[in-house]
Formats: structure tokens, sequence, C-alpha cells
């Protein structure tokens, strides 16, 4: 089934705000096999200029999707989870995560279009302080596998 | 936050060595967990070959990160990535067995841009797949 055209330009908060703490940090770091002590130790960190231990680059895909996870839920929408596949991912920083860090994420239907017999979906979040200083914004593509057939 | 590579010793057409990251089916248990992306393909075997894969696959995402690992420990500071971006060509297939699947990431430097920017264009193989394509970090250097 094709995606309802009509989410384009939906705009979705997430509820709620994020803190990263600095263990879900190193729990990530952890994750991904990295064990540079600048995720896991202040001081290593400061030694390092930064404020405090600092998020590895893909770090947000933890909390980005949940603004838009209502969207994309949707049974309006058409989206059949089933059949979805991560084809592009996207991190443009304006500044670092850092632990301590408050955020805001707001999530938008960005573009629907089709390719052959899929459907791909782009959901673009703004990840702000609380303050509302911007920190960063990620592209996440997801393929619907048959969903334009 | 400051990187170790210097712009000025940076040249376009510069490659960077390929380091292999080794991934066995802990490491996607472990990286579901931190994620919070459980889909069971990427844990069972069972339901993966029930959807038709040939057997468990990484997360993109664990693929990206492993990539992104390679950006940050040749810049030397993970604050130098300001621009990180992927496309998910294939898969990385990872059997349940003592050798696992090796991803091995290379990149040769793309761009010099103003403002100590360089542009890397990555590669990232698993066995005979490219696993990820159009895959560009953009790095602020000393």
């Amino acid at each position: 089934m094709a995606l309802n055209r009509d989410f384009v330009g939906r705009t979705y908060p997430a509820a709620g705000t994020y803190e990263v703490a600095r263990v879900k940090i190193k729990e990530f770091a952890a994750a991904i096999g990295d064990d540079n002590p600048i995720y896991r130790d202040p001081e290593a960190a400061r030694a390092a200029g930064h404020p405090d231990v600092i998020a590895p680059p893909t770090f947000p895909i933890v909390f980005t999707l949940s603004g838009a996870a209502e969207a994309l839920a949707d049974p309006e929408f058409g989206l059949n989870f089933a059949m979805v596949v991560h084809g592009e991912q996207r991190f443009e920083y304006t500044r670092p995560i850092y632990a301590g860090d408050e955020l805001k994420c707001t999530s938008t239907i960005s573009e629907i279009r089709s390719v052959g017999r899929n459907e791909l979906v782009t959901v673009t979040s703004d990840v702000t302080t609380v303050q509302g200083e911007p920190v960063c914004r990620t592209h996440n593509l997801l393929i619907e596998r048959g969903g334009a057939a | 936050m400051t990187a170790t590579v210097k712009y000025d010793e940076v040249e376009a057409g510069q490659q960077i060595p390929a380091v292999d990251y080794r991934v066995h089916r802990v490491d996607l248990v472990k990286y579901a967990g931190a994620s919070g992306d459980f889909n069971p393909i990427h844990w069972n075997e069972r339901h993966a070959k029930a959807v038709g894969l040939p057997d468990v696959i990484a997360h993109g995402m664990f693929t990206m990160a492993q990539a992104g690992r390679f950006v940050t420990d040749w810049a030397g500071d993970p604050g130098a990535v300001v621009d990180y971006g992927v496309r998910f060509s294939s898969m990385v297939v990872v059997p349940d067995n003592d050798e696992g699947a090796v991803i091995t990431v290379s990149a040769v430097v793309e761009e010099k841009l103003d403002g100590n920017l360089v542009v890397l264009a990555l590669t990232a193989r698993s066995g005979d797949s490219r696993v990820l394509s159009k895959a560009r970090a953009t790095v602020r250097l000393a």
C-alpha cells in the first residue's frame, strides 16, 4: 500500500526531554566496541578540551526516532513495519553531545517517494538543548519494500 | 576539542589505511540493548531465515558506528566530526561461530574545504560486499 502523502511536512515533538547520562554514553561506546576513554572518563574528556564525557557520532540514534514513532505507527500513514529496512542515515552536528545535556527532539516527515516497488520515507529530526541551542540534525531514510507495488 | 591530525599535513587523495573490525553475535545483542533496536533479524537466526535472510545480520547502525570509530580514531577527537552520512548498500551477515564477521573500513581524503574541514570518503566491506555506499564524513582538523 502506498504511503499517505498527506503526512509530508508533519512535525512531531518528542514527549519530554532526553537527558544524556554518562552511563548511557559508556554503555553505547561499549556496544560499538570503542574503548576510547573520552567516552567514559570525565577527566580524559576534559584533558581533550571537552566539558564532560562526549557521545560517539552515531549516539543520537538512541533517541531521535522516538518523536516520529507515533507518526510512523499511525494506521492512516500506511507503513508496514515488517517490510521496513534502514536505507540511509546522516548526522549533522552544530556541536557535540555531552553528558549532562538535556535535549529536545522534533521530528518531521520530510519526504516520501517511490523508487521501483519500494516506498522511501525520510524523517528529519532537529535536536536542541532545552534552552533552544541547536545541537544536531539527523536524517533517517527508511525503505518499505514492496510498498509502492 | 582538538583533532590530532593537522589540516596542513593532509592532502586530497590521501589514503587512510584499512582497519578490520570483527563482529560476533554477542556484539549485536549488546548493540540491540544499547540502541533500543530489538528487531529479531539482528539476533534470532530462526526469525532471520523465516523472513528470507541468509542468517542473522548486523544492525546497519552497528556498521555505521564501526566506520564512525575509524573516523574518530583517525581524527583523534570524536568532537571533530561535523557531518557523517551513509547509505546501507548490503548486509553484514554474522554467523554463529568463533570467527563471526569482519567489517573492513578504509578511507580517502576526498576534498579539503575552508575552515580546516576535510571530507573523507569511506569504504566498508564485509566478505565480498560493499556494505556502505555514499559514506562521507566531514571532519574539522587542527
